[in-house]
């Protein structure tokens, strides 16, 4: 099985409350936070590798693939050597910036790229952490005409590799879908659960520990061999024409901090007469 | 001539509150709109959208769109928005699902989960929470045609306006994908409290309840006697304390409720990206330098487990008083 996971560099989400704005709003200035993979994009590449290994052994087919795409800048591949690290194959850079992308324009760039890589499922994260948008997957999956399941917290691989039946966290509780290969699923938090991934292959009694997993320095190692092919976005053909455009930016109107309140007495008062809200 | 379609929000037949806000965002955008329901058994859902000012109310009602499936829905609600100039549905897990394939089926750009909408010169401009609530972008979308998802925190739900819409009916579109994406299952949730997005008074919990048995026994009580709905941090999620959609944040629920209480939460930039637009925060922590006090109103240094039964027992004897 190929899987393709699309993993985009943001600013240390960590720290985003110390972004600031530059050039009288006209650009938001991440200087000083350290860029790394969007998380959800690394539970990707961990639920991925879920889905073709035997979590007990680590055995993996020889025929199972697991490309890292991105588009970035040149320091991306930092990011993508990283998802090598934790088990990776290869990786594609295709050179661009934030302020030349949208979600639309990733989403054709991707379609592009699943022509050429063919792969059986595209995994990828619910949203990118800095824009928060939540779309590139759903548009992906109309353009490839592929079946999909946004916001997946368990996957369920057939053993025949043919069907995966996705568990979606929604609005008031859990809808499964049984998707037919191949699919787009984007992820959720909750799909590096110790047991949120199930292939027929890793015994049914294996707990994964919570979370990505960690990369030993063998494995970093290793992955300074594998290959990323770093390409600029024009060579994949897309129209670049964005379909929004980004006007200006500004910090959120801050929030002034309260009182201390000495104990429960006092905060109740407080909450009826001043804020009047008991 | 501009126009706006609403795409209402229905489970199990009956209308949902979100579809209020997606309302509000037509009503201030100043343009004509019309409002359509997909499902099935929707005729009651229909009949209660036809009071809020809305040119016609569309309805495809059809067997196939019992459960919500985005492939399924897609087609449908693309080909009732031919010649809108604008598609809006608030950006609920259902909004957030389907809007953005509705923008890629009709070529059109799209702007998610935006929190402001400005109508000036015959252009919309929209504002965007980026970076977890921490850069508000000013954008637009070039195209057409536009898609938008609207976070319903920010568009407060939409009152009756009297009249009556006219019905029409919108026939059910093929969808080409339906038979590689079969519905399984539903696994519901139910609660008798308020839901979070809409819920006046929201009391979360975080990882320091250290239990499902927690939550119940300490944090239940003061939930209930507020009438609140219950939130929770990511990591009291995680653990299994609560389920799934009760996260509150910037990957979650983002809440703007008249009361927000924090209990026993640090306060990490993705949990306050979920509630720091709250009227009043109150934050009930043991530790004084949590961050969470630097933008609560009232903030109590203390231990959870005397506080917030302390807190219960006041707030029944303030209702008992009547
Ligand atoms: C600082 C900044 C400035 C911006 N300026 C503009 C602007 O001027 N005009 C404009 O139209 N837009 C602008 N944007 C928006 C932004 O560039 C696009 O929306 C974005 O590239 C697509 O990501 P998303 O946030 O929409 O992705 P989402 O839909 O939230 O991401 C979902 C998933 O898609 C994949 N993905 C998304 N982006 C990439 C990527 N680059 N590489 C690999 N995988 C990816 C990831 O797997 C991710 O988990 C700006 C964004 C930022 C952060
Ligand atoms: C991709 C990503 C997305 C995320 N999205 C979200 C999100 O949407 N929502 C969200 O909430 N988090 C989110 N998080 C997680 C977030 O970063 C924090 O880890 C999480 O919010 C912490 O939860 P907490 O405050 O309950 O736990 P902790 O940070 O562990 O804080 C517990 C607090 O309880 C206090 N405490 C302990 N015992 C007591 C006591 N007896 N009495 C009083 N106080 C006590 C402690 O002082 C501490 O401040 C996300 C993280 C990532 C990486």
């Amino acid at each position: 099985m190929k899987i393709l996971v699309p993993l985009k560099r943001t600013a240390d989400p960590d720290n985003a409350n110390k972004i600031k704005i530059g050039a009288g709003g006209a650009k938001i200035e991440t200087t000083g936070l350290e860029p790394k993979a969007n998380p959800f994009d690394e539970y990707a590449v961990e639920a991925s590798l879920r889905l073709i290994e035997n979590g007990q052994t680590k055995a993996r087919n020889a025929g199972d693939k697991l490309t890292v795409v991105s588009f970035g800048p040149k320091e991306a591949a930092t990011n993508i050597r990283q998802a090598l690290a934790m088990g990776g194959d290869d990786g594609l850079l295709f050179l661009s910036d934030d302020e030349s992308l949208d979600g639309d324009l990733v989403a054709r760039a991707l379609a592009k790229v699943v022509e050429q890589q063919k792969p059986d499922l595209v995994v990828l994260g619910k949203q990118a952490v800095d824009g928060d948008s939540n779309q590139v997957g759903q548009i992906l999956a109309e353009l490839l005409q592929w079946p999909s399941a946004t916001f997946a917290m368990s996957m369920e691989l057939s053993a025949d590799k043919k069907t995966v039946i996705v568990g979606r966290e929604v609005d008031g509780g859990v809808i499964k879908l049984k998707l037919t290969l191949p699919a787009v699923i984007s992820v959720d938090l909750r799909i590096v659960a110790p047991k949120s991934v199930a292939n027929h292959v890793t015994p049914a009694t294996f707990a994964y520990p919570e979370g990505a997993r960690f990369t030993p320095l063998p494995m970093i190692i290793k992955a300074k061999a594998k290959p990323i092919v770093e390409a600029p976005l024009a060579s994949l053909g897309v129209d670049a024409s964005l379909k929004s455009k980004y006007l200006s930016f500004a910090l959120p109107p801050a929030r002034k901090g309260g009182v201390k309140v000495k104990d429960v007495a006092e905060l109740v008062q407080k909450l009826r007469t001043e804020a009047k809200v008991l | 001539m501009s126009k706006i379609l609403v795409v209402a929000e229905v489970s199990a037949g009956k209308l949902k509150k979100t579809t209020h806000s997606a309302i509000s965002f037509a009503r201030l955008a100043g343009m004509p709109f019309d409002v359509l329901v997909v499902g099935h058994g929707v005729g009651a859902a229909a009949e209660e959208l036809r009071a809020y000012g809305a040119g016609s109310v569309k309805v495809a009602d059809d067997a196939r769109f019992a459960n919500y499936v985005g492939e399924v829905f897609a087609p449908t609600v693309s080909e009732a928005a031919k010649g809108y100039s604008v598609v809006v549905v608030t950006a609920s897990s259902f909004g957030k699902d389907l809007a953005p394939r509705v923008a890629a089926r009709l070529g059109a750009g799209f702007a998610s989960d935006i929190a402001g909408v400005e109508a000036s010169g015959g252009a919309l401009t929209y504002k965007r929470p980026m970076y977890a609530g921490n850069a508000i972008a000013t954008m637009q979308v070039t195209t057409a045609t536009q898609v938008v998802s609207a976070r319903q925190s920010e568009f407060e739900a939409a009152a009756p306006s009297g009249g009556a819409s006219s019905i029409e009916k919108v026939a059910a579109v093929d969808a080409p994908l339906a038979g590689r994406v079969e519905f399984v299952s539903f696994d519901e949730v139910k609660s008798a409290r308020p839901e979070l997005a809409e819920a006046k008074v929201v009391v979360s919990g975080g990882r320091s309840l250290k239990s499902a048995e927690g939550f119940k026994t300490v944090l239940e009580p003061l939930v209930d006697v507020l009438g609140a709905a219950m939130g929770a941090s990511r990591a009291a999620v995680d653990a299994g304390y609560v389920p799934n959609d009760l996260q509150v944040g910037q990957t979650g629920k983002v809440v703007a409720p008249k009361l927000y209480i924090a209990v026993g939460i640090s306060g990490a930039i993705q949990h306050i990206a979920g509630m720091k637009n709250s009227k009043v925060i109150v934050a009930i922590n043991k530790d004084p330098e949590a961050p969470i006090f630097q933008l609560a109103d009232y903030g109590l240094v203390a231990d959870l487990y005397k506080a917030v039964p302390e807190l219960t027992d006041a707030v029944k004897k303030i209702r008992a008083e009547g």
